[in-house]
Order: C-alpha cells, then structure tokens, then sequence
C-alpha cells in the first residue's frame, strides 16, 4: 500500500493535441510521452498553455482533437472521476467544511473503502506528508505549508497511476518552497507515480524534474533532462527562458561558423549556412588577460561597462565591438580578482570550444 | 491593538520605567479619541432601537383603563383567537419559506452556474420586482388567482376543471402572494454564497473520484448552506411580521399577527394590547433565531457571524 505505486505507474502519451477557445489557438498539435514513474516537469511563462494541457489530462477541459493514453488506454473522452488521476491544485482546493482526515478520505469513501481500511491509509498518508496526529484540525487552522501536505496527501491515497500538480508551492514563501522541492522530490523517488508537474519557475523546475518541457506559444520547444536543456539549448526561447543568456550573432559558411572575422572553434558541426545566433551564459565566458595562452578558446575583444561586486561572485557587464551586451559571472577567487579590469578597459573574454552553444537567429 | 499589554514591559518590570506613564496616558486618550467617533452611532442605535422598544415594553403593560397590569399577556392563554392567530402565522411563514427555498435553490444554482453576462441579466430579472410596489403586485395575483382569475378560466376553458379552483382569498393565496415577494430576499444571499464557492473544489471533488451528482451532494450542498442559512432566516422573518399581503390575498380568513396587531390598534384604540403583541413577536422571532443559531453552530455565517 502506498509504497507499492512504482509498479503500477503508467506511461502517459499525449498526441495531436488542438485546443482553441474560440478563434484562438491554444494549443496546436501537441505530442508528448511521459515515461511511467517519471517527474516530467511542463515549464514555460504564463500563457504557453501548461495549465491548459494539464486541464486536458485531468478531463476538466475539452480539446477540439487529440488523444491521450494511460498505459494504452485511451482517456480523452472519459469523464474526470473515472481517470483515476491525482491532483494537487495550485490553491490546494482542500474542502473547507471538512477536517483533514475527511478531506484525505474523501476519495477512498467515493471508492466504497471500509471504515478500517480508510482509517490506515489516511493514517499513512499522513505519516508520508509529516501530519502524524492532525487529522481532527479543521483546514483553516492550518499553515500554507500543511495545507500543502493535506493537498498532496489526498492526492496520492487511493494510490492513483498519475499525478498531476499545479503550480503547487507558488503560494509557500521562498524558504517553504525550496524545502518543499526536496520533499516532493523525495516523495516521487519513494513512491515512483508518474507525475507531471507545471511551473513556471525555472529553478524549481531544474530541481525536481526528470525531464522538462520547455512550452511557448502553445507548443513545445524543447523536451530534455534539465542539464541537457540548460547545456544544449535547441532554440532562443528555450535559451533565454532557463538561466540568463547573452546573445552573439554569428554567420555560418563553408562548413564553419564565423563570429566578424574569427572562425569559432567548436565541438559540434557547423548549422546550414546562414546567421545564427552563439547562446553566452554568464558563467561560461572568463577573462583572457594573454591572448596568446589561449588555445582552444574563442576570444571576443570587449570593452568593460560595470563590474559589480556580490560577495562570493561577482558580474562584469561586458560590451563587444558591434554594441552588444554581454554578462560575465565568476567567483572571486583570488586569481581571478587579479585579472578584474575597471570600468572602460578594454578586456578580451574567452568561451571554451565545448561551450558553444548555437540556435536560429529568429 | 491591545492597550493593556502596554501595562507591563518586556521583561515584565513595572510600566514607570521608560515612559511607561506617557506611553499609558497616549493609550488612555486613544481610547476616549475611539469612543468620541463611535457616539454618534451609539446614539443613533440608542434613538431608534432602543428607546422605541423600551417604549413598546412599557406600553404593553398598561391595561385599557392606563393601570399597570399583566392583563395584556394573559390574554394570550386565555383566549383562543390569539392562539389561532399565532399559529396561522408561523403556519404561513414556515410554508413561505418552504416553498421560497424549492424555487429558490434551483434557481439561485442555475444563475450560479450560468456565464456572467448571462447572470447578470437574469438577475435583473430576479431584483425587478424590488422595483414595483408590494400591493400592486398583490393586486396583480389577486387579478390572477380569483374566482374569474386568469388561472382559473384558462383552466375550465381547456376543459381541466370543472369549477373554479380556491386559489385566492384563503391560505392557498397568500402563500402564493407572500411567496412570489419573498422570493429574492432568499435567492440573492444565496445566489452571492454560490458565487463564492471555489470551482477547484468541485474540479477536486471530480478528481477525486466523485461523480458531478456526488460532488453537488458532498461539496456544493453543504458550502451553500450559509447562505441558504442567511437567506432562510431573512425570508422567515419578513413573513413573521408581514401585512399587506396576507390582508388582500386572505380574504378575512387567514388572520396574521400583523393584522391582528392593526385591528386591536386602530379599531379598538388598545395600544397596550398591540403593544404586548409585538413583545411577543419580537421575543419569538429572537428565540427562533436563537435556536437556529445553536442548531447550524460555528458553521451559521451570514446574519450574524460573518467570518
């Protein structure tokens, strides 16, 4: 009981999704394969339609076309109380005439579960979400972070196949949410439903999930596991949506790609011919004080705009030749602060051959 | 703000340390500065609660002749009229309310339910008759519901009845009348409680495994009770003390305590026997609410516990 989820997870797979309310398009063509017992995170800003695809898979709202399979069967007509779907809503939606207890079995009564066997399974349901004991507090005696565990508890009693979350903890204040990321995280690893969780907070995002679907627009962009996502980003959304990203432009010809008139050195082949852009995280560029030590690394020439100091690390915002702003973090190591130019020096900075990163100049 | 907390400092030592008697002495004309905004409106409670009934209490014990005496309150166990009257009252306000709430419910959902504008507009539909007078409304049902009514000769002309059906002029009929007044006195409480109930809830409920029936039953139901509770109590006491109504729509037969308060007043100049009357309804209607108050229990918003 409880821990026995891991068997009976089941995959999820979503294809050709249509979602329109009235002329507009919500949702176009979206496919989409969750991997049974995996946290799958859908992460894009408000708008992109997560939560119009979560609706979708609880049966709450009703695509124009498409179809969803659990384990095979096809869900996409059947009626939300016979999914057999757990869901934690992003303001919990914990039933306020009823206590905790009654609100954890809530779904095991609507199951026909004897008095007994509910009475174990909120008891262990409880142990799980660390609420031993508080089962008679009426729900507005509680904290946000308990409503919380109240919220997941009922959501995972009756042992459902799937899991869908809401933005849960954007209602939890920044140090809940984090204990909270860890909490469910352990949760899923012990109990292994497969879960699909919508955010638009990518650090939370990066955190919990086994994969991440980045979403803009109604689609998806980009479908990975989060250091695949953060390292290899495969489009500028994607790019400029998880961590911060500067922006170079670049020109591919002849096989090679060229940033003005430096052939990159780079680990992957050259894009079809044409300008793209070279993604440049903060943290990946260094200073170069001797361009000649230099192997193996692209060097950009810039001129020092601001240098700001933040304690353990500090940011140097950073002008190339053709007028474009880019951000370099590092730690204040002592080497480092040696090569700290002031403000209007002329700097070269430098990105490793690996760290190129390249998408489409849309 | 706790003005006596200031008494003793933090670490318990006596409040003379550091401006302990200025700080008490801002507390003190705080408090009179609170009690000088809130005397108009004491005033005002005093002027028109207070002084009338205490006036109404007064008056009730004075016999016709102006003697102090019990005599008006012992007329009520001795004869049998007023027994009569008091009944048909509650008789008549608990099937009002009855029939208000099987209209009302159903309705007050349905506007719950419906998309805004389309809400808004049949609430209009709802507050309308707010708008015209109580007695031209009776006048309406009475043109209805008589003998010749409007009713009654569609009906024998359709061949369904033979004679006229008694819908006016006895208790059918202010049922009726009282019903059709009463009516968005329960269903906007009731309507506004509805509106407040959280959709995830439901979406929760059906997630959970609820059937939509099951969810109405073990969600929606009882997260409405407040404010049927609200509009009930609204309903059951403007029925309690109403007049005009059950004066047109009763024909002479069906004897309210209002009207037997007009008749004891203006046909027999008794003012303390109306006055007892209305001691007594008030003292009824304050019981009923009490114990309807006890009955819902912490859960009775609304009226008189606003959470």
């Amino acid at each position: 009981m409880l821990l026995s989820l891991a068997q009976s997870a089941l995959p999820i797979g979503i294809s050709g999704i249509e979602k329109r309310f009235g002329a507009v398009s919500i949702l176009s063509d979206l496919s989409l394969d969750v991997v049974a017992g995996e946290f799958l995170t859908l992460l894009g800003p408000s708008g992109s339609g997560k939560t119009t695809l979560l609706m979708i898979l609880a049966g709450f709202v009703r695509a124009n076309a498409g179809s969803i399979k659990v384990g095979g069967e096809e869900i996409i007509t059947m009626p939300p109380h016979k999914r057999n779907i757990g869901m934690v809503f992003q303001n919990y939606a914990l039933f306020p005439h009823m206590n905790v207890f009654h609100n954890i079995a809530f779904p095991l009564k609507q199951r026909r579960v004897s008095a007994a066997e509910t009475a174990g399974r909120v008891e262990r349901a409880l142990d799980l979400v660390q609420l031993n004991g508080l089962g008679e507090r009426r729900v507005d005696q509680l904290s946000g972070g308990q409503r919380q565990r109240v919220a997941l508890a009922r959501a995972i009693v009756f042992e459902p196949r799937i899991v869908l979350m809401d933005e849960p903890l954007s209602a939890l204040d920044k140090s809940l949410r984090e204990h909270m990321q860890i909490e469910l995280r352990n949760l899923h690893r012990r109990l292994g439903m497969t879960t699909v969780y919508v955010t638009h907070d990518q650090r939370e995002a990066i955190t919990m999930s086994d994969r991440i679907a980045v979403m803009n627009a109604g689609r998806i962009e980009q479908i990975d596991q989060p250091e695949v996502l953060y390292a290899r980003p495969r489009t500028k959304f994607v790019a400029g949506f998880i961590g911060e990203s500067s922006f170079v432009p670049v020109e591919s010809r002849n096989g090679s790609v060229w940033y003005e008139d430096r052939k990159l050195r780079m680990t992957t082949a050259a894009p079809s011919a044409g300008r793209h852009l070279m993604v440049v995280r903060p943290e990946k560029l260094r200073l170069v004080a001797d361009a000649d030590e230099a192997g193996g690394v692209n060097l950009l020439p810039a001129t020092v705009g601001d240098v700001i100091y933040q304690g353990d690390s500090f940011v140097c915002y950073a002008t190339l030749k053709d007028g474009r702003q880019v951000t370099l973090r590092d730690y204040c190591r002592s080497d480092v602060l040696a090569k700290l130019p002031a403000p209007g020096e002329p700097i070269t900075l430098g990105i490793d051959a690996q760290d190129v990163v390249l998408v489409a100049d849309q | 703000m706790s003005i006596a907390s200031a008494s003793l400092n933090h670490a318990g030592r006596p409040d003379h340390a550091l401006n302990g008697d200025a700080l008490n002495a801002d507390a003190r004309r705080e408090a009179r500065g609170m009690l000088a905004l809130l005397s108009p409106g004491l005033f005002l409670v005093f002027a028109v609660i207070i002084v009338p009934i205490g006036w109404l209490f007064w008056l009730s014990l004075f016999d016709e002749n102006g003697q102090l005496s019990a005599a008006n309150y012992a007329r009520f166990f001795e004869q049998a009229s007023y027994i009569k009257t008091f009944v048909t009252t509650f008789r008549v306000a608990f099937t009002v309310t009855g029939a208000c709430v099987l209209l009302g419910y159903p309705l007050a959902y349905m506007l719950s339910q419906l998309p805004r504008r389309a809400a808004s507009i049949c609430l209009i539909f709802v507050i309308l008759p707010f708008w015209t007078s109580v007695l031209v409304r009776t006048y309406a049902w009475l043109v209805i519901l008589q003998r010749k009514g409007l009713v009654n000769t569609w009906l024998m002309d359709l061949g369904v009845i033979g004679q006229p059906l008694p819908l006016a002029n006895n208790f059918a009929g202010v049922v009726i009348g009282m019903t059709h007044i009463m009516l968005p006195f329960l269903v906007l409480p009731l309507y506004a409680s509805m509106k407040t109930i959280d959709v995830d809830c439901l979406r929760a409920s059906m997630n959970l495994g609820a059937s939509p029936a099951a969810t109405f039953r073990q969600i929606f139901f009882p997260l409405s009770l407040p404010g049927l509770a609200s509009g009930l109590v609204i309903v059951f006491v403007l029925c309690l003390g109403f007049f005009v109504t059950p004066a047109l729509m009763g024909g002479g037969k069906v004897i309210m305590w209002a009207m037997r308060m007009e008749q004891t007043t203006s046909l027999y100049s008794n003012w303390g026997a109306g006055a007892a009357l209305g001691v007594v309804l008030l003292a009824v209607t304050l019981a009923l609410l009490g114990l309807f108050h006890w009955l819902l229990g912490t859960r009775a918003t609304g009226v008189w516990s606003q959470r």
